[in-house]
């Protein structure tokens, strides 16, 4: 193995992705899949509004009563679905963004993350916010950690070298 | 120098994308074999260095000519 030092003993990162916003999903997981790619150990987990690009994009709404889906409708669940963190401009911010992207040949974040699952990267879902926001495990993509909480995450992070709150 | 076990063309392909694909490639490689990158994205420049580093896989000869940043890196 190319990694047989950092097998051992392997870096490790950790980032909270809290936004589910397009463009902030992009770096979480360029930086994830490449530090995969340098041997480290790497998780993300994915709280509040970082929950609904998890939610399969099949999936119209998610929320168990009136105000959580009206949550879900404000931020359409899945990852083809995320919006620009400013200058979004009614839809056509991500539809730009995803064009510009395409253009220059980079990969759109939906592909980069199968390839940090492929390299993996833990994807924990925080347990705590599906519960609020009424997001089902079915509903969610697949090779996903199981659900995880604060004390969890804190406890990673407190033996990464590299922590992260996206 | 030209027995290289593996050529990788990441040419026009963006970041992480070079650094991708030479660490996959690297994990299916014997160590000691060689692997040949070519990539225009300019981050790889300093990427694939640092990734090298990082892994300990080394970097055996590296040149730039046409923007076609080519690598030549020894599996550890």
């Amino acid at each position: 193995m190319a990694e047989k030092d950092s097998d051992k003993n392997p870096e490790s990162m950790t980032i909270i992705a809290f936004s589910g916003d397009l463009d902030k999903l992009w770096p979480t997981v360029i930086l994830s899949s490449t530090a995969a790619a340098n041997g480290m150990d790497v998780t993300v987990f994915f709280t509040f509004w970082g929950l609904f690009p998890l939610v399969k994009d099949d999936v119209r709404i998610t929320g168990h009563d009136a105000m959580t889906k009206m949550l879900a409708g404000m931020n359409a669940p899945g990852m083809k679905k995320a919006k620009l963190s400013k200058m979004e401009m009614g839809g056509m911010g991500h539809w730009m963004m995803r064009k510009v992207a395409k253009k220059n040949n980079l990969l759109p974040p939906e592909d980069l993350f199968v390839m940090c699952q492929d390299m993996g990267v833990n994807m924990w879902p925080c347990q705590m916010t599906m519960d609020l926001l009424g997001i089902k495990p079915e509903q969610m993509i697949d090779g996903l950690g199981e659900p995880a909480g604060a004390a969890t995450a804190l406890a990673r992070m407190s033996k990464s070298q590299i922590n992260l709150f996206i | 120098m030209d027995d290289v076990n593996r050529t990788i063309d990441a040419r026009g392909q963006k970041c992480p994308m070079p650094v991708l694909l030479v660490a996959k490639a690297a994990k299916e490689m014997q160590s000691g074999e060689l692997v040949r990158l070519e990539a225009t994205d300019g981050g790889a420049r300093s990427d694939i260095p640092a990734w090298a580093s990082q892994t300990g896989n080394e970097i055996v000869s590296s040149s730039e000519s046409d923007g076609v940043l080519t690598f030549t890196i020894r599996k550890k």
